[in-house]
């Protein structure tokens, strides 16, 4: 009896861990993945960088706190204060954008959004394939577009480092209704395509970690209190079976 | 040392004498059938959960704001600025999801194996009780941290009450106290979480326990270890197929603690928003009237109700039909113990009639689940291309509604007018190795 519910409860579990790749591949709803790696600490540097130099003048961060940014990415005090604030906050105060919202509501139609948990609102994979899809479009009223959220108000923060990109239209329609085949890039930015999808890597991974600082470390804790439990759970299977010994003598 | 323990004793039952043949009475004393299975794990668990959601709930609330303007910001802070506060609220979260989860598999062992029968009615209605008080709590707790899947499952669920004829709009107001949910919807329901329901849900559970050692566990086999033979190695007058409940069952339940907690933390630590299933990505987002979620839906343990409702039309110019499923269909397991007239109680000797309802409940109770979280309306433009998706989604929902209600009336037809061929039961339970 015991060897069947020992099966039965390995079974248990191993569905649980099949399930929840497949429950977690949920969350990108056909997008392709980011490829983005909250883990890598290079590549959340490269990333805050990002943000701080072409978002932060429109949105904030409202729950991120420059000394925990320059605890948890391995910066110091100086490294956070001279490269990553250019608003005049002080260190153990949160990011908070310098945009005045009546005026942005007058320039976008709507205030931006506040960032620091975007990734866990739409996903990972929704921000860097909305990074990678604007487009010029001279029908909207910031002339730009974007396949992943259409009429997005938004126009191009890194216009300069991807370039311009057009739609290409199916033959024989055109128009600002007609639908997107694909993107093409118009004019040249500073960086090539491949890097410019590394860099759009790196901004998702930076703010997949302002929306759950804590990933960085459950995991590592969450492995030895594994451990521990299954070394206790072995235990009082022991423990168990010692005491059940007679039941399953006397009957 | 054992001198002063035992005078520690001594001095302790001169002034208590009542206490020790209580803990007699429910722990050492309390004989248990000797077979019970892995479905009798999950009662024990349900308690061990109870005790996790009020003791993260009070850390919890030590850091929470109660204001329309101020929780969604005070959950992010627990997240962020409080020591190990991340680690609490994935407890409190992950525990109110396992809670469902293990609340579920005790009452289909209930229903399994004929433990709500003569003489345990009263353990099944308590039960029952327990179920309903545990919906409003998690419902409210689910408000509290005011995303905007709180803000509109709580207008949703709430305005449920609006299809009451007459009285309905004017109650609507009443529960939120505005017209629409809002701070003060915010701070009754906190108050109603994390005082009032927990303090109706304990002496419910005390009673429910209560009741149960009153007339002791049933078995995987259904059968009555009181009516056979005597006489165990602890008692001569007890049943021979019976073993106290400490150390036998304090021990085994300890072993199941150790496992459930394992994958409890593997939940917490790993993938704590389960895919979207535990903490939804809507509510990520803070409250706004202005903004509906694209697809609003309760939390998945709520799903199956919620698709009853809604597979449920609206006729005779009134949409409360729907309301009236959702709750008949909690009010009917209650009523079980006289809807099943079945004079065998567990599931291993029962009739091929019950075993195929059985399947069917299950079946149609997991399907009602897949349509109520919106997963059959994104599979079926995949599995049926150029189907209209709500005709299809209506056809499947409702024949599982059918296959939900069926089974009720399925059993008692084949109880009440003897269509049941049971099989022999056997005289003492039966030990599976």
């Amino acid at each position: 009896m015991i060897k069947r519910y020992l099966s039965s409860l390995a079974l248990a579990l191993g569905l649980a861990v099949a399930a929840a790749p497949a429950l977690a591949a949920e969350d990108g709803e056909d997008l392709p993945p980011s490829g983005a790696n909250v883990y890598d600490q290079a590549s959340l540097q490269r990333g805050a960088r990002l943000f701080f130099n072409y978002c932060v003048g429109c949105h904030s961060l409202k729950y991120v706190r420059y000394s925990r940014l320059a605890a948890d990415l391995g910066l110091s005090e100086d490294e956070v204060m001279k490269n990553l604030n250019f608003t005049g906050a002080k260190f153990g105060e949160t990011v908070v954008s310098h945009m005045p919202a009546e005026d942005a509501k007058g320039w976008f139609g709507k205030e931006p959004p506040d960032l620091t948990l975007e990734a866990r609102a739409k996903g990972s994979d929704f921000i860097y394939n909305y990074l990678n899809s604007f487009y010029l479009d001279p029908s909207r009223p910031v002339g730009w577009n974007n396949t992943v959220f259409p009429n997005a108000s938004m126009p191009n923060p890194l216009w300069e480092l991807q370039g311009l990109q057009v739609a290409v239209h199916p033959e024989g329609k055109a128009g600002a209704d007609a639908p997107v085949e694909k993107l093409e890039l118009h004019t040249k930015g500073s960086m090539s395509p491949e890097e410019f999808q590394a860099a759009t890597r790196d901004l998702t991974a930076f703010l997949e970690y302002t929306a759950e600082p804590a990933a960085l470390e459950r995991q590592s804790i969450g492995v030895w209190v594994l451990l521990f439990l299954a070394g206790l759970t072995f235990l009082l299977y022991l423990l168990k079976h010692e005491y059940w010994k007679d039941v399953h003598e006397h009957h | 040392m054992a001198s002063t323990l035992s005078r520690l004793g001594n001095w302790f039952n001169e002034r208590a004498p009542g206490f020790m043949p209580m803990y007699r009475k429910h722990m050492t004393e309390y004989y248990a059938p000797k077979n019970f299975n892995l479905w009798y794990y999950f009662g024990s668990l349900a308690l061990l959960v109870l005790v996790n959601q009020i003791v993260t709930g009070i850390f919890l609330t030590m850091n929470y704001k109660t204001s329309a303007a101020e929780a969604f910001n005070s959950v992010e802070y627990i997240m962020r600025d409080v020591e190990w506060g991340w680690l609490i609220r994935y407890m409190h979260s992950t525990g109110a999801s396992l809670f469902f989860v293990v609340v579920f598999l005790h009452m289909f062992r209930g229903i399994m194996y004929g433990s709500f029968k003569k003489p345990r009615e009263l353990v099944w209605i308590l039960g029952m009780l327990i179920f309903l008080v545990l919906m409003a709590e998690a419902f409210m707790g689910y408000v509290l941290p005011w995303g905007n899947m709180s803000f509109w499952g709580a207008k949703v669920i709430i305005s449920l009450f609006g299809t009451i004829p007459f009285i309905g709009d004017t109650l609507v107001q009443w529960i939120m106290g505005d017209y629409l949910p809002a701070d003060s919807t915010l701070n009754r329901f906190f108050a109603l979480h994390v005082i009032a329901l927990p303090l109706v849900l304990l002496l419910l559970v005390v009673l429910h326990l209560a009741a149960l050692h009153e007339v002791g566990s049933n078995n995987p086999d259904g059968v009555d270890v009181k009516h056979g033979p005597k006489g165990n190695r602890w008692s001569p007058d007890k049943p021979k197929d019976a073993i106290p409940f400490h150390p036998y069952y304090t021990v085994k339940d300890s072993f199941g603690v150790g496992f459930f907690l394992m994958i409890a933390a593997f939940i917490i630590f790993f993938a704590p928003t389960f895919g979207g299933w535990f903490l939804e990505h809507d509510n990520f987002t803070p409250a706004n009237n202005l903004v509906t979620p694209s697809h609003i839906k309760p939390s998945w343990y709520f799903t199956p109700f919620y698709a009853i409702l809604r597979m449920i039309p609206s006729f005779f110019g009134t949409a409360i039909w729907g309301v009236i499923g959702m709750f008949g269909a909690i009010l009917l397991l209650a009523l079980l113990p006289w809807l099943d007239q079945g004079a065998v109680r567990s599931v291993r000797y029962r009739g091929m009639g019950y075993r195929i309802a059985l399947g069917v409940l299950v079946v149609s109770f997991l399907a009602l689940g897949l349509v109520g979280a919106g997963v059959t309306a994104e599979l079926i433009p995949a599995w049926f291309p150029g189907a209209d998706v709500t005709t299809v989604e209506n056809a499947f929902g409702r024949l599982m509604v059918l296959g939900y209600f069926g089974f009720f009336v399925f059993v008692w037809i084949y109880t009440r007018f003897g269509f049941e061929k049971t099989k022999p039961v056997p005289e003492r339970v039966t030990m599976h190795d």
